[in-house]
């Protein structure tokens, strides 16, 4: 078999595997439980995508939820428009809304990308710590368009064409099969001579500049990139429910996304991928704690800087943790 | 005629900026001078302003100001300068309490690792306010009387002139500060070399904690007058105005001082014309426009230097 027809049969494996799983998630269940598992499978993605620019990179993003937002908008728009063409092409059913759906992502994913691009482009030509200011003002300044864009129900939020919503596409199995694919794509890319590049300039951007890594070109795709993972998350968190709105995206949205990579450690893909589930699942547990989720949060970041900056995991990865306490 | 009230509103407008300018520009005083001491962004500066301003208040009322109002008497004003200095002294501990607290034990660590306590701290101090202050907007107490004059169509009150003269006076103290005294002289040293600073003498940790405290100190001014200002404050008025604040120290040259004091004019002018002229909605927008654009254009800001960066 040829390298690349193994490739495919193990990727048709774990999609098998994950619509088994998605069945059996959706079969045992109740409908509150299925939620945190979705919203999980999201913040995965969210995780992975900025801890590519946030941990590997070290370029520090402060600012992910508007990429989220766009992606969110674009996706729902997108998917919205398409959809009386989709039909009546495909018909109704399950693969109409299969392809639409996707369709949707793609495009929430680009729109995401191109506004990193936008963002990302002039101020990472610069060195220090321009980015965390400028994606801050982005994420508002995101915020302050979708309140104002009334083709988008400006501050009421979007809610598609429909009297019900938004269609209910985001399923177990798009969320988990999306997850799979961006973890192995970011975890390929780290891995690959590029991704020793982004770690060289998190290490050292001068000396890395000095060896000729062409240091803004590999920022910018690297920020390129995570906001592209942030804007599917969004077309995924869009479609959880009836209409998103401005206020889904709020700042606090991205401090969640930097208390998920911190707690994994900066720079690990496993890592944020434990961080993005730990975050769902306490934020659930500590819904009633509403005021003080945030105080508790601000000191849980300060506290694991003080006490071990590089986070829990580090820059290690989950598979050579094991192997190391195995042969202990 | 239609010239003569166009010209009005556009001098009026430009008075509203200077004013609201003055004080993104005492903020952005303590931006600037930590950034060039310690090359960090305080995320929680902002927080400090916002806290100045609610010390102002409470110190208000310990004063009984809500007795002088029902009264209908004039709050004394040697009271309201001993407003402006308690909420001073208050925030200048506040503020050497992050930098001993947050800041000391991780600064020789990675680069990230200060911005992210930065940040912790901001967030930190803005929701435990939201806690303490309550979360919902307060009405400022009018330390200082309103009152309104005329030049032709222009109204300027004194709350206005007393933000001119507060922010030109402590700019002005400032500025003597650092160029005349020891203090000023040190913070000058550490922040050209902080290792060479330390070998010739100089109590390097102490310096930092007087820069702190100073900046904090002007930053609560600055959340007085714009309590004053804009009559009500909310615990998260320190995240936009901060951030404005950060963003016209970068305007002017981070590290800068007078170029602090220029940036944040800038920002106030641009903010009220945008709101004037084009629409309020975009008022908060102007500014990140600007940051992107000087950004582009010329990062080491208006009045800063090209630094050559080595390993």
């Amino acid at each position: 078999m040829t390298v690349w027809g193994r490739r495919a049969a193990i990727a048709i494996g774990a999609l098998g595997v994950i619509y088994g799983l998605g069945f059996a998630a959706e079969a045992t269940l109740i409908e509150y439980v299925q939620r945190i598992v979705l919203l999980a499978g999201i913040n995965v993605i969210l995780a992975v995508g900025l801890n590519l620019i946030n941990g590997t990179t070290g370029q520090f993003s402060i600012g992910h939820a508007g990429f989220m937002a766009v992606g969110a908008y674009a996706a729902a728009f997108f998917g919205v428009k398409i959809a009386p063409l989709v039909h009546s092409v495909l018909g109704e059913g399950a693969l109409a809304n299969g392809v639409i759906f996707n369709l949707a992502l793609v495009v929430g994913g680009v729109f995401a990308a191109l506004a990193g691009l936008l963002v990302g482009a002039p101020s990472l030509r610069l060195k220090g710590d321009y980015l965390a200011v400028v994606t801050l003002g982005f994420g508002e300044i995101i915020r302050i368009l979708f309140n104002n864009a009334t083709f988008l129900g400006a501050a009421t939020g979007y809610f598609g064409d429909d009297p019900t919503g938004l269609p209910a596409y985001t399923t177990f199995f798009w969320v988990y099969a999306w997850a799979l694919a961006v973890v192995v794509a970011f975890a390929n890319l780290t891995f690959s001579q590029t991704g020793r590049s982004l770690g060289a300039i998190r290490e050292d951007e001068v000396a890395a500049e000095a060896m000729a890594t062409p240091t803004t070109r590999l920022k910018v795709l690297a920020f390129t990139l995570s906001a592209a993972a942030a804007g599917v998350a969004g077309g995924l968190f869009a479609h959880m429910q009836a209409g998103i709105r401005p206020e889904d995206f709020r700042f606090e949205k991205s401090i969640d996304m930097i208390v998920m990579i911190i707690i994994g450690g900066l720079g690990s893909i496993s890592g944020a991928v434990l961080g993005g589930i730990f975050v769902a699942v306490t934020l659930e547990v500590m819904r009633d704690l509403q005021e003080y989720r945030l105080v508790l949060y601000a000191l849980l970041l300060i506290s694991i800087m003080l006490l071990r900056p590089q986070g829990v995991f580090g820059t290690r990865e989950l598979p050579s943790l094991l192997r190391r306490m195995v042969k202990r | 005629m239609k010239v003569g009230a166009s010209v009005t509103e556009l001098v009026q407008q430009l008075l509203n900026g200077l004013s609201l300018g003055s004080i993104y520009a005492l903020i952005a005083l303590g931006y600037t001078m930590v950034y060039g001491i310690l090359r960090l962004i305080n995320f929680a500066h902002g927080e400090v302003f916002m806290v100045g301003a609610y010390v102002g208040l409470y110190v208000a009322q310990w004063f009984g100001i809500g007795g002088y109002e029902a009264r209908g008497e004039s709050f004394p004003l040697v009271y309201a300068v001993l407003i402006l200095c308690a909420a001073m002294a208050a925030a200048a501990l506040l503020g050497a309490a992050i930098e001993l607290f947050a800041y000391r034990p991780v600064r020789s660590a990675q680069r990230l690792t200060p911005l992210i306590t930065a940040i912790g701290v901001s967030l930190f101090l803005q929701n435990l306010a939201m806690l303490v202050f309550g979360p919902n907007p307060r009405a400022y107490p009018p330390i200082v009387r309103e009152l309104r004059y005329e030049f032709g169509g222009i109204i300027l009150t004194n709350i206005k002139l007393a933000i001119f003269g507060v922010a030109l006076a402590l700019t002005l103290g400032l500025h003597l500060m650092v160029q005349k005294t020891w203090t000023g002289r040190a913070m000058r040293a550490v922040s050209i070399n902080l290792d060479a600073a330390k070998l010739m003498g100089i109590d390097t940790n102490r310096t930092i904690r007087q820069t702190f405290a100073i900046g904090s100190a002007l930053a609560a001014a600055g959340g007085i007058l714009f309590g004053l200002d804009q009559i009500t404050i909310t615990p998260q008025m320190g995240v936009l105005t901060g951030l404005k604040a950060f963003v016209a120290a970068v305007l002017g040259g981070i590290g800068n001082i007078p170029g602090a004091v220029l940036g944040g004019l800038l920002i106030g002018l641009a903010e009220q014309l945008t709101a004037g002229y084009l629409s309020p909605d975009y008022r908060d927008a102007i500014t990140f426009v600007i940051l992107i654009g000087i950004l582009l254009l010329k990062p080491e800001g208006l009045l800063g230097v090209v630094k050559q960066e080595k390993v």
